[in-house]
């Protein structure tokens, strides 16, 4: 039985005049990987950046609906809370660059204040670069600045530092886009191993990559959800027309 | 489709009547900071305003005194309290334009070179460097180079023509301020001679053209709009200059008869005699010259700025 | 084919010109370091540095009084201006598009176009009119004036290269924006902001105009910021213009000083320029 970690419900959302989501409804199951997808400028940015509640930081943002974690409507929550349960990972790898490597991954307690003793605070850094496959790579240059490391290496060290809230869902935009085929296989298989402890959202312009990759599918288009559904069905059964389109690349 | 729309950053969720999304225990805090960052702007905006104003106010004696016949009228005379610009305006115009005519060439030269020659090299290198330290130079250090080097070699000079060897003048203050400018009009050139599009120049280079010739017929005409107005930026900067020029230019309140006068220019004036001044209606005469150095050096450097966003915009 | 020889010849000899001339504007550098450093370095000794002026006639002398007094001044001025210029540098750089920005920009650069001796003329009539006396405090604010558009402009320029996606990164992970303002953004640009506040520090210390009346000059040495100052610029005008051959000396060796000063600072900039400089 698939535990709801989101339910997206009668949600809409937009800048000012112009509407960017309408009427979206989908779930997303805990340690699955639901993917994003659909042709630029089909919302799929807009719609992750509502789920931790970035997009309202923009001028003249709107939203409409209702988003669930856990059965709470995030938006009555504190949003600085939402965004500390719910991690985000961007699509060009943002590692701060006047912070070593492990300050990095513990960023987000460093920058809120939050006091942790040596050993807790060695505990999360390790364990973090652990499971994003950095730990060896990095463990002897830990205190360098994070900017030293390659695309792929840095984007990991963005999900590590994402990790180390231990957060219950972690969102990713485009997260490979801008890195070469083998980091992009390297954070694919890293995706893989992560949906056992966490649930993942990620948006992918790349079908190729969400059939390796999704469990669950959530076609885009124009602001409006297509299909949603299992990976498996969506790739070999798409119920729309235009679900089946897009799949088989008449438009992009 | 009910949507509520809000044109600030908090938004509306249907969640309910009248409902609002949470906000962040850290709300007020961010908000205050905004403020504070808000209210910075305005306090320095404030401040430029008052400027305004209070100079303004205080010129308003002299202003009711003498009316627009200060500007005509030749007469500086504290004594009698007869006030009247026309000899400081011209000194400065005089000093200004003949430190701009002088600096023209040599400026243009290092924009040139800087932007269109060869960009490594000990040449270039000590160029940039020569011409950034010049432009650290203070000016009242100017104004003491000036008095015991350039004055003696002006006194020769007019000795050699046979005319009154003062030394001192608006021609001495005009070198001074040719020397000034060149940094800061020779970084402004080489900004807008970089601003051309490298396609219109290799296009020239490709059909055979000499550099000087695509220098001289295709990136100066096409430049011609922003040097214009980095001449005028660069005349504003001399219009200002005040103790180079106080110690060079003679202080002399008369008219000045030809360039090698004696004289003084608006900013000289004040540095001269504001300390000196023990009449109202003379202090307010020399505050009214400063409204005039605000009121031109603020819309030159607002026309220049203009003419120059424009010609960046146009390609 | 002499058509072409022509040609060339014509750019070879532009490009003598434009060689000639800009290194005839260097010219002056060079005579106005070479003369300074030649008539002052008599007078540099450590005497210089510690005593008073002392009276015409008398040898010796130094200026100690005028190197704090330009501590001072500057130092009220660094005081004054650095936050609130940083403050609105920030302000600029996260509020790029709206109205008051752009309002506040065009005063900015009104502001720093207005010529030193005007910025004398306002200090004078809010502190030295109502305070009935010339002081260090007031040719602290007019060089805080003067400071303010340099370090503000400054400021914005360097804010506005942090990428937006630091701030991202930043407010996803549940950072305030205060916080990501002050921890993240700021410190990112760092050595830009300190570049242009020691740039800025450098140029004050070689005003003179605003301070002609408002810090005044002083003889003695003082230390109460309501009571005239000396500082090394002033002695540099007052005593170059004056018709005494002794104090021609000292203004030669004060003009010594200070442009080391001046230059020390630029080269700190430059150094921290590039040394510190954020990667991105």
């Amino acid at each position: 039985m698939e535990n709801e970690v989101l339910k997206i419900s009668n949600f809409s959302a937009g800048f000012g005049q112009s509407a960017i989501l309408r009427n979206i409804n989908f779930s997303v199951f805990q340690n699955r990987v639901t993917a994003i997808m659909g042709p630029s400028g089909c919302g799929k940015t807009t719609m992750i950046r509502c789920i931790n509640r970035m997009h309202e930081l923009s001028p003249a943002a709107y939203y409409s609906g209702e988003i669930l974690l856990h059965g709470q409507n995030i938006f009555s929550m504190d949003p600085i809370i939402v965004r500390r349960r719910i991690g985000m990972v961007f699509q060009r790898p943002n590692p701060f660059p006047t912070m070593s490597i492990y300050d990095n991954v513990i960023s987000g307690f460093i920058l809120n204040g939050i006091k942790l003793k040596k050993e807790q605070k060695d505990q999360i850094v390790v364990n973090s670069l652990r499971k994003v496959g950095l730990w060896e790579e990095v463990k002897d240059g830990i205190y360098r600045r994070g900017t030293f490391l390659s695309g792929g290496q840095q984007q990991r060290l963005c999900i590590a530092r994402a990790l180390a809230m231990d957060p219950d869902v972690i969102l990713l935009d485009e997260p490979t886009s801008s890195l070469d085929p083998k980091s992009t296989l390297m954070i694919e298989q890293l995706l893989e191993e992560l949906k056992q402890t966490t649930t993942i959202v990620i948006v992918t312009h790349n079908t190729a990559q969400a059939a390796r990759i999704a469990d669950y599918v959530a076609f885009l288009y124009l602001g409006e959800l297509i299909e949603f559904g299992p990976a498996k069905k969506i790739f070999t059964a798409p119920e729309n027309k235009k679900t089946e389109e897009y799949l088989t690349g008449k438009f992009s | 489709m009910g949507k509520n729309q809000q044109q600030q950053k908090i938004c509306y969720v249907n969640t309910g009547p009248g409902q609002k999304p949470g906000v962040s225990k850290f709300f007020k805090k961010d908000f205050l900071f905004k403020f504070i960052l808000f209210f910075s702007g305005f306090l320095v905006f404030l401040l430029v305003l008052s400027i305004f104003v209070s100079l303004i106010l205080n010129s308003v004696p002299s202003l009711k005194e003498f009316g627009l016949k200060f500007f005509v009228s030749k007469t500086w005379d504290p004594v009698f309290e007869q006030f009247g610009a026309l000899p400081f305006i011209t000194g400065t115009l005089l000093t200004s334009f003949l430190a701009i005519l002088i600096t023209i060439p040599f400026s243009l030269a290092i924009s040139i070179y800087l932007a269109e020659f060869t960009k490594h090299g000990f040449y270039p290198g000590f160029l940039k460097n020569s011409i950034d330290l010049l432009a650290g130079v203070p000016s009242v250090v100017y104004g003491f180079f000036g008095i015991f080097v350039i004055v003696p070699v002006i006194r020769y000079l007019q000795i050699k023509l046979h005319i009154e060897p003062y030394g001192v003048g608006i021609f001495t203050a005009s070198i001074i301020l040719s020397i000034m400018i060149i940094p800061f009009s020779s970084s402004l050139g080489r900004e807008i001679i970089e601003m051309v599009p490298a396609e219109i120049k290799e296009a020239a280079y490709s059909l055979g053209s000499t550099r000087f010739e695509v220098i001289k017929y295709v990136i100066l005409p096409y430049a011609r709009s922003g040097i214009t107005a980095g001449i005028l930026l660069a005349l504003g900067r001399a219009i200002g200059e005040t103790m180079a020029v106080t110690m060079v230019i003679g202080n002399s309140n008369m008219m000045p008869e030809s360039i090698f006068s004696p004289s003084n220019t608006m900013a000289s004036v004040i540095a001269n005699e504001f300390t000196e001044a023990v009449t109202s209606i003379h202090l307010s005469s020399l505050i009214e010259i400063g409204v005039v150095l605000f009121l031109v050096t603020t819309m030159i450097s607002i026309t220049g700025k203009i003419i120059i966003k424009k010609f960046a915009v146009h390609q | 084919m002499e058509n072409i020889r022509k040609r060339i010849l014509k750019d070879r000899l532009f490009t003598l010109i434009v060689i000639v001339l800009s290194f005839t504007a260097c010219i002056p550098l060079l005579a106005i370091l070479g003369f300074i450093i030649k008539n002052g370095i008599s007078s540099i000794n450590l005497d210089f540095f510690i005593h008073l002026p002392k009276p015409v006639g008398e040898h010796g002398g130094g200026i100690s009084n005028a190197i704090i007094g330009t501590f001072i001044v500057v130092g009220i001025a660094f005081v004054i201006a650095t936050p609130l210029s940083l403050l609105a540098g920030i302000y600029l750089a996260e509020n790029k598009k709206n109205f008051f920005s752009d309002v506040l920009r065009v005063g900015i650069d009104i502001l720093a176009s207005i010529p030193s001796i005007v910025i004398g003329i306002i200090a004078y009539l809010w502190v030295v009119k109502p305070m009935k006396s010339f002081s260090a405090l007031s040719g602290g604010i007019a060089l805080a004036i003067i400071m303010l558009p340099v370090v503000i402009k400054s400021t914005e320029e360097t804010l506005s290269m942090v990428p937006d996606s630091l701030r991202e990164a930043s407010l996803a992970l549940g950072v305030p924006y205060f916080r990501t303002i002050l921890k993240v953004i700021v410190p990112a640009g760092l050595s830009g902001i300190i570049t242009g506040i020691l740039i800025a520090i450098s140029r004050i210390a070689g005003e003179t105009a605003p301070l002609l009346f408002t810090a005044f000059g002083n003889p003695f040495m003082n230390l109460n910021v309501t009571k005239p100052v000396n500082t090394i610029p002033l002695v540099v005008f007052n005593y170059s213009t004056s018709p005494y051959e002794q104090w021609h000396k000292i203004a030669w060796a004060a003009a010594l000083v200070l442009i080391a000063i001046v230059f020390v600072f630029n080269f700190l900039a430059r150094i921290i320029s590039k040394k510190w400089k954020t990667k991105f």
